[in-house]
């Protein structure tokens, strides 16, 4: 055996090396937690704020079907906000203090849920395509080193696929329907394709903390992995709904076994990361109503169950 | 708002004939609401036909910084396994 002491730092890095999963109470170096909590809270948000540009079409659904499963679909989001939050709690932070992140706007959510749902169409465009690109990263994480995180993704995969295909029938049925419901998904795909390719984040070469993220199996594909993974898959669900992707460069490579596509607009990307996007503003305003106004709710129960306590607690004096 | 609803784990048993198992956690004012939430969040696709519900403050884990005193020596225990036993091959039903 050799004899060389390793520091914490090294043993950590080397249980993440053998492949074993990181508990809660474990020792992890300091950034380990702060980078979880970051990305575990960010996802979260996501979840929650996710619901609101699917919200706002629950009540126009077009039938009964579309909108027990739109409805569905968006509780599915809050019970996926609650498992990451509870992820995250569990490296030391509060929900309250994760909502006040959320709330006050310091903390970041996914940019997509800061794109308008203007049509009926943007259902199946979120669904397939919004849906589909989170599928894809979550897929990925059920692998990830820190095992709350693995956890809760697990669980959120197995409910994430009716999401996608709920959307995609939405476009099915539309692209089978008369012109103009054809060309409300031409349109709903030329508004969310580009955004649901900015999803997977910055390009490697701008993205300086994948390397550590790599190394700490956080992530175990590279940003720029995950977008070719998206294109090569919903391409040919493109065509079978005679759809048209909106980028002139995309073309089959048959060298690289993959879809070469055109390039994105960065400038858009980090502005509505900025918060200059379409919806930021009433976003955030709506978490906060929300937050506002479910506030006599928490006070309420909070206090009942006090008082029932404390009459419990008299009762066996 | 400081007086935040505790946490509680939530225990599912799947179907009858197997055990609760723990399926994760969530803030409620007391036992019953923290029940009503994880039938809410966790058995909305039948996933359970029982739930248990603990204030994780009141669960007291092993610590991980000592697991090698406290698992480490069930290793070289080779003899509480069957496989430790040589017996000839004609011996059935053992
Ligand atoms: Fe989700
Ligand atoms: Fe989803």
């Amino acid at each position: 055996m050799e004899n060389k002491t390793l520091s914490l730092d090294e043993q950590f890095q080397k249980r993440i090396d053998n492949g074993e999963n990181i508990e809660a109470k474990d020792w992890m170096p300091e950034k380990y937690r702060k980078t979880h909590i970051r990305q575990i809270s960010q996802h979260a948000h996501s979840e929650v704020v996710g619901m609101l540009p699917e919200g706002n079409w629950i009540s126009r659904a077009p039938s009964l079907r579309r909108k027990v499963a739109l409805l569905a679909k968006v509780q599915d989001e809050a019970g996926h906000g609650l498992y990451l939050y509870s992820a995250a709690e569990t490296l030391g932070i509060t929900r309250d203090q994760l909502m006040e992140q959320l709330n006050s706007g310091r903390a970041k959510y996914s940019s997509i849920f800061n794109y308008p749902t203007v049509s009926w169409a943007d259902m199946g465009a979120v669904g397939w395509l919004v849906d589909g690109a989170a599928i894809i990263n979550q897929v990925m994480l059920t692998k990830t080193s820190y095992g709350p995180y693995a956890r809760a993704m697990v669980r959120i995969c197995k409910e994430e696929s009716f999401h996608q295909r709920q959307g995609y029938e939405i476009m099915l049925s539309l692209c089978n329907g008369t012109e103009a419901q054809k060309a409300m998904a031409q349109d709903a795909l030329n508004r969310w394709w580009w955004p649901s390719m900015m999803m997977f984040g910055p390009r490697d070469e701008d993205s300086p903390n994948t390397e550590q993220s790599m190394k700490w199996k956080i992530k175990k594909k590279t940003n720029d992995e995950l977008r070719q993974q998206f294109v090569d898959q919903t391409v040919p669900q493109a065509e079978i709904l005679g759809l048209t992707i909106p980028d002139k460069d995309l073309k089959w490579n048959d060298e690289r076994g993959h879809y070469d596509f055109g390039i994105l607009d960065w400038e858009e990307f980090w502005n509505v990361v900025k918060g200059n996007g379409l919806m930021n503003e009433k976003r955030l305003k709506d978490r906060n109503a929300a937050w506002d106004e479910g506030a006599w709710v928490r006070e309420a129960a909070y206090t009942y169950a006090s008082k029932q306590a404390e009459k419990r607690a008299k009762k066996t004096a | 708002m400081n007086n935040e609803w505790p946490i509680w784990e939530i225990f599912i048993r799947s179907k009858n004939g197997l055990e609760h198992r723990h399926c994760g956690s969530l803030h409620a004012a007391d036992a019953e609401m923290a029940i009503q939430n994880a039938r809410d969040v966790y058995t909305r696709r039948q996933e359970g036909v029982s739930i248990w519900v603990v204030e994780s403050k009141e669960i007291t884990a092993s610590n991980p910084s000592k697991n090698g005193e406290m698992f480490e020596p069930a290793a070289d225990k080779v003899y509480r396994h069957p496989t430790f036993y040589d017996l000839p091959d004609e011996i059935k039903h053992m």
